[in-house]
C-alpha cells in the first residue's frame, strides 16, 4: 500500500512536487490565456465571415506575443484624480483570485513518485467547491476597486453594475452547485470526480441536466462575458470598469477575463462532465480535462459571436425572476427524489 | 427564446465552416475594379504627342477646379497643351472632364492606389498622365 505524499513523510520531496505542479499548472493556464485570444478572435471572425488575425506569424499565431509585447511598452497612465494604491492594487485583486481557483481542480488519476502517491491536484480542501464560489465572489472585488478608484463616471457605473451582477447571478450558482453535493455528498472535487468515473452514464450532466444548464449561463454571467457583458458595455460605458486603465494592468483585466473563463469551464466540467475520468481511459486524465475545458470554452466564444449584450433590466429579471426560481426548483426536486432513494 | 437562439447558434456555426470568409488580403490579393471605375486620369498619346488640343472644356467643366491647362502652338502649327496638371487633392473623380473631351484625350484607369506623402506628389503634371 503506497502512501499519499505529504509534508510529513517526505517534506523536500513534497515540496518539489508542490513546486512543479505549480509551475506546470501556472505555465498551462497562462498559456491557454494567450492562445485563448488568438482563438476568440479567429473563431468570431470566422464566425462573422472574416479571417481574423493573419499577419503575424502563419495565421496569426503570433498574435498574442505581439499584444504582449506592445501593452508591455506601452505608457503606464495613472489619471491624476484617481485613488492611487486601490488603482494599482485592482487588477491584482481581479486575476490573484482567478488563479488561485485552478488549484483545486483535480487534473489527473494519482502518480507514483518514488514510493509515494502524489495526487495530479495542486492542493485537495474538503470543501474544495466553497473555496471556488469564495473565490468568484472576491473577483468582483477588483472590479468595484477598479471601478471606484478610477474616478470616472463610466469606470464607476461598470464597477456598480458588476456588483449588482455578481450578487443576482453568485445565489443562483450557489444553489444550482448544492444540487451536485445532494448526489455526491461531499465537496471535495477529487471524490466528486472519482464518483463520476465509473462510466460516462455517470456523469452529472445526465443526473442534472438542468443544474448543468443553469450553472454555464450563471458561470457566464459571473465572469462577465457576453451576453452578461454589462460591467463593461462599450456602447454605453466606453469600456466599464477598465476604461482609464492602459498598458500592462489593463493586459491584467484581460489576462483574467481570459483566467475566469478556463476556471468556469474546469469547474463545470469537474463537477459535471466527470473532470479528468473522461471517455479517454486514465492515462491521457489531462487530455480529458483540457478536451472538455477547450469544448466549454469554444461554447462560451461561440455564444459571444452569436448573441448581442442583453440590456440591464433583462439581465436582472432573468438572474431573480427565472434562474433563481428553477434553480431552487431543481434543489427541491433534487433533494426530494435524495430522500425517497434511502 | 431557445429556438431562436439555437437558430442564430447554427447560423454563426455555419459561417465559421471553411469557405464562407469573405476577407480579401488586401495587399497581396487585389480585387479587379468594374470597367467603368473612376480612377487616376491618363492622358492619350499618338504617335508622337498627346491627342489633347487643348480646347479648355475639361478645366470648364471640371466642377472641383482641379484641372490646369496652358495652350501653345507646336512647330507644325498644332495646338497642344504646354501644361496640362490636375491635383487629385482637389479632384473628386466625377469623370465630366472624360466626358467633355471632344477628341478623347483623357481617360480614367482602374488605378486606385494614390495615397502619397508630400503634397507636391499629387499634382499630377502632363508627363505623369501621359501613360
Amino acid at each position: 500500500m503506497t502512501e499519499m505524499l505529504s509534508m510529513s513523510n517526505n517534506a523536500p520531496l513534497f515540496v518539489g512536487m508542490m513546486l512543479l505542479k505549480l509551475a506546470v499548472v501556472f505555465g498551462v493556464t497562462m498559456g491557454i490565456v494567450a492562445y485563448a485570444t488568438w482563438v476568440e478572435r479567429k473563431v468570431i471572425g470566422h464566425m462573422q465571415t472574416r479571417l481574423g488575425p493573419m499577419r503575424t506569424g502563419w495565421h496569426g499565431l503570433l498574435q498574442p506575443i505581439a499584444d504582449g509585447l506592445k501593452l508591455f511598452f506601452k505608457e503606464d497612465i495613472i489619471p491624476t484624480q484617481a485613488s492611487k494604491v486601490p488603482f494599482l492594487l485592482a487588477p491584482m485583486m481581479i486575476l490573484i483570485p482567478a488563479l488561485i481557483t485552478i488549484a483545486v481542480v483535480p487534473f489527473g488519476p494519482d502518480v507514483t513518485v518514488k514510493g509515494f502517491l502524489v495526487p495530479l491536484q495542486i492542493t485537495d480542501l474538503n470543501i474544495g467547491v466553497l473555496y471556488i464560489l469564495a473565490m468568484a465572489g472576491l473577483g468582483v472585488y477588483g472590479i468595484v476597486l477598479a471601478g471606484w478608484s478610477s474616478n470616472s463616471k463610466y469606470a464607476l457605473l461598470g464597477g456598480v453594475r458588476a456588483s449588482a451582477q455578481m450578487i443576482s447571478y453568485e445565489l443562483a450558482a450557489g444553489i444550482t452547485i448544492i444540487a451536485v453535493f445532494m448526489l455526491s455528498e461531499t465537496l471535495s472535487l477529487r471524490e466528486i470526480v472519482a464518483l463520476q468515473s465509473g462510466s460516462v452514464i455517470d456523469w452529472y450532466v445526465f443526473k442534472q441536466p438542468l443544474a448543468f444548464g443553469l450553472f454555464l449561463i450563471t458561470g457566464l454571467a459571473e465572469i462577465n462575458r457576453t451576453p452578461f457583458d454589462m460591467p463593461e458595455a462599450e456602447s454605453e460605458l466606453v469600456s466599464g470598469f477598465c476604461t482609464e486603465y492602459s498598458s500592462m494592468k489593463y493586459a491584467l483585466f484581460f489576462m483574467a477575463e481570459y483566467a475566469n473563463m478556463i476556471v468556469i469551464a474546469a469547474i463545470a466540467a469537474t463537477l459535471f462532465l466527470g473532470g479528468w475520468s473522461g471517455p479517454l481511459p486514465e492515462s491521457l486524465g489531462v487530455v480529458n480535462l483540457l478536451g472538455k475545458v477547450f469544448a466549454i470554452m469554444f461554447f462560451f466564444i461561440w455564444l459571444r459571436a452569436t448573441l448581442p449584450r442583453v440590456r440591464y433590466d433583462q439581465l436582472m429579471q432573468l438572474g431573480w425572476k427565472v434562474l433563481i426560481p428553477l434553480a431552487l426548483a431543481n434543489l427541491a426536486v433534487t433533494g426530494l427524489v435524495v430522500v425517497l432513494q434511502q | 427564446m431557445f429556438t431562436a437562439i439555437a437558430k442564430g447558434l447554427s447560423i454563426t456555426f455555419k459561417h465559421m465552416l471553411p469557405g464562407h470568409s469573405t476577407t480579401v488580403q488586401y495587399p497581396t490579393v487585389k480585387l479587379k475594379p468594374s470597367d467603368r471605375f473612376r480612377g487616376l486620369h491618363r492622358l492619350v498619346p499618338t504617335q508622337d504627342r498627346e491627342k489633347c488640343v487643348a480646347c479648355y472644356l475639361c478645366p470648364t467643366v471640371c466642377p472641383a477646379k482641379c484641372i490646369t491647362v496652358e495652350a501653345a502652338e507646336n512647330a507644325k502649327g498644332e495646338k497642344y497643351p504646354r501644361v496640362y496638371s490636375i491635383d487629385l487633392l482637389r479632384c473628386i473623380f466625377c469623370g465630366y472632364c472624360v466626358e467633355a473631351c471632344p477628341v478623347e484625350a483623357l481617360e480614367m484607369t482602374a488605378e486606385y492606389e494614390l495615397a502619397n506623402y508630400r503634397r507636391a506628389d499629387f499634382e499630377f503634371t502632363k508627363e505623369r498622365l501621359l501613360r
